[in-house]
């Protein structure tokens, strides 16, 4: 069970993420959780929210905050929003547990207009060493899993991330590298050698202007 | 003269008294009368039918800006008695006395709550077995079909006599979803929000394959007489065989091992008769039974006909569900369960599909649970805390709106 924050103490890349919407947007979370980001963006900068959550206990806490969320899968539940139907879609610290991280990237910027991706940086210096001295794959506090139960499928550092987009054609908006404390609730954004040194990567891309992926049938 | 008075219910083996104590209390059953001729009310069919009469009941308190209204709608074989007692030595409350009242799900003490019975019901609304004026007789075959669109249209009327224009929520589970449907996309200005349990845009070939299996139970039955029979001896076994199929589309393969296996009934050996062995038997027959006391076996025919002709996805000539929705300007929450198999999940699926691609605001949850179609109706701490949330959020927001 996650510890509860206030309303006003987002975790602290959720507040980076919230910084960059604009108010009065329309918001799409995928894999929302229980809500904490969505609930504060709809109460502080006032949009129109939607979320996807696979969990049932985790929808039920999202509509009672008030939030318009579907249960589902994330991969399958995009297909069905027309294109342009968001602002921003929010894709937080999920994409290391995505299948298919390039269809559903694209998904994501048909039904929007920018999206926005967070996830654990495996090139941090903590990962890197832990592989190289003890042997073991890195178990670290936004990597706690043993290799045997881990939801995360995709290791990606910043650095790939960077390549991925530039190579798939996607526009890099806004990036932000940030190390957090234990809990995640604080943190810092790192802007020297942030590959070595951040804990999460957040970026905001866009599709490049002649590009437009249709949905697939 | 021959409505039916004895205690109703849709699923009647599960009402009890709330365990919290909680309970509107003393409630009465009211009437409203309209479409006296030559002014009746026009139906889908084409047929006019008039006075139409509607049984309703009221809970809570109207806020002076009319603005806290939830309209229950019920089930194939519920009433308008959704909570409460009639007096105080009631030995059962209301079909959903679990969800509504003081502190619950929908909350008397915040929200005003309609429920009315069906048109064609026999629980005090105009029915088959209500006294046709020409005649002076019970309508019986004469009835007209009627749909639910017609039911909706009844219950527009009713809100109208109440000086309600805008309603907060529409809740259904099962039929009462279908009705909660119809309510958003025939009276799209008059619905802000809208919670559609456990049902569906359009019966399958399965539910129909059912519900004329129960149907044809009825009209075999020799005391049936082609609709007349009141005054006479009643189709009893007819009606309580086609209970009984409807009890089994209710359950799960899971809800009936628990609750029976293949356990005997007040016996240790089998009987090697046709009698009842298997506890499922006696239950099935118990509730059998239990159903003819309380409802009309032409209302039955009425109502499971409307329920078969529905299709949402073909309102008003639609050429699919997401032009349908397209006209409904309310906000939705959507719920299914895992175990109903009568309104699967896919299809409350299907429904949130064509919501989203037609830029509804909507919500959907599956609630795991092993009861079967019955569980929209059983104590549900999810399904109550869904309920309290969507409507709450929804009265917030319209008042922020209102506040502008």
């Amino acid at each position: 069970m996650s510890m509860k924050i206030p309303e006003n103490k987002l975790r602290f890349d959720l507040q980076v993420i919230a910084s960059w919407i604009t108010p009065g947007s329309r918001v799409i979370g995928l894999g929302c959780g229980e809500g904490e980001l969505l609930a504060y963006l709809k109460n502080h900068k006032q949009v129109r929210e939607t979320g996807i959550e696979l969990v049932e206990e985790k929808v039920v806490r999202c509509i009672e905050k008030g939030l318009s969320v579907i249960q589902g899968d994330i991969n399958q539940e995009v297909h069905d929003y027309p294109t342009g139907s968001f602002d921003y879609v929010i894709l937080s610290q999920t994409l290391q547990q995505v299948y298919d991280p390039l269809t559903l990237i694209r998904s994501m910027l048909r039904i929007g207009k920018q999206a926005i991706v967070s996830f654990p940086n495996f090139g941090h210096w903590h990962v890197r060493l832990q592989g190289l001295f003890t042997g073991h794959a890195p178990v670290t506090p936004q990597l706690p899993y043993q290799w045997y139960d881990t939801p995360n499928i995709r290791i990606l550092s910043i650095m790939d991330f960077r390549a991925f987009a530039r190579e798939m054609g996607f526009m890099i908006q806004k990036e932000v590298a940030i190390n957090t404390d234990k809990q995640d609730k604080s943190g810092r954004i790192v802007t020297a050698l942030p590959n070595l040194r951040a804990t999460y990567g957040i970026f905001l891309i866009s599709r490049k202007k002649d590009r437009l992926w249709e949905p697939s049938t | 003269m021959y409505h039916k008075t004895s205690r109703p219910s849709e699923m009647s083996e599960y009402i009890t008294h709330d365990q919290s104590g909680r309970s509107v209390g003393i409630v009465e059953k009211q009437f409203f009368t309209f479409a006296q001729p030559p002014d009746e009310m026009p139906l889908d069919s084409g047929a006019r039918l008039g006075p139409v009469t509607l049984a309703y009941e009221t809970y809570g308190t109207l806020n002076p800006d009319r603005s806290n209204v939830v309209l229950v709608l019920h089930a194939l074989t519920g009433d308008s008695h959704a909570a409460g007692y009639y007096s105080t030595d009631d030995d059962k409350p209301g079909w959903w006395e679990n969800m509504i009242g003081p502190g619950k799900g929908i909350d008397t003490d915040h929200y005003f709550v309609v429920c009315s019975n069906v048109l064609g019901g026999c629980m005090g609304s105009t029915g088959p077995c209500s006294v046709n004026p020409q005649t002076g007789m019970p309508y019986g075959m004469d009835f007209p079909f009627v749909t639910i669109g017609d039911m909706v249209r009844a219950q527009k009327a009713l809100m109208e006599h109440l000086g309600i224009e805008k309603i907060l929520c529409l809740i259904g589970g099962s039929m009462g979803g279908m009705q909660v449907l119809q309510w958003c996309v025939q009276y799209p200005e008059n619905v802000c929000a809208a919670i559609a349990l456990a049902t569906t845009m359009r019966h399958s070939a399965l539910a129909i394959a059912f519900n004329e299996v129960a149907r044809q139970a009825i009209a075999a039955d020799p005391n049936w007489n082609q609709g007349d029979y009141y005054g006479k001896k009643q189709p009893d076994v007819g009606l309580s065989v086609a209970r009984m199929i409807g009890h089994i589309t209710y359950l799960s393969d899971e809800a009936m091992r628990r609750k029976f296996g293949r356990r005997l009934q007040d016996k240790e050996d089998f009987s090697y008769q046709f009698d009842v062995d298997f506890q499922v038997e006696s239950y099935l027959r118990h509730q059998g039974a239990k159903f003819v006391e309380r409802f009309d076996a032409n209302s039955f025919l009425y109502i499971t006909k409307a329920a078969d002709y529905f299709d949402l996805t073909r309102f008003r000539g639609a050429d699919s569900p997401v032009t349908v929705f397209s006209a409904s300007r309310a906000k939705f929450m959507v719920v299914s369960f895992t175990s109903d198999w009568l309104y699967p999940t896919y299809q409350s699926r299907e429904m949130v599909q064509a919501m989203k691609k037609s830029g509804r605001d909507v919500s959907f949850c599956e609630i795991e649970a092993e009861w079967g179609h019955d569980a929209f109706l059983l104590p549900n701490q999810r399904l109550t805390d869904l309920v309290r949330g969507f409507i709450d959020s929804v009265y917030e927001d319209t008042g922020k709106q209102a506040a502008l």
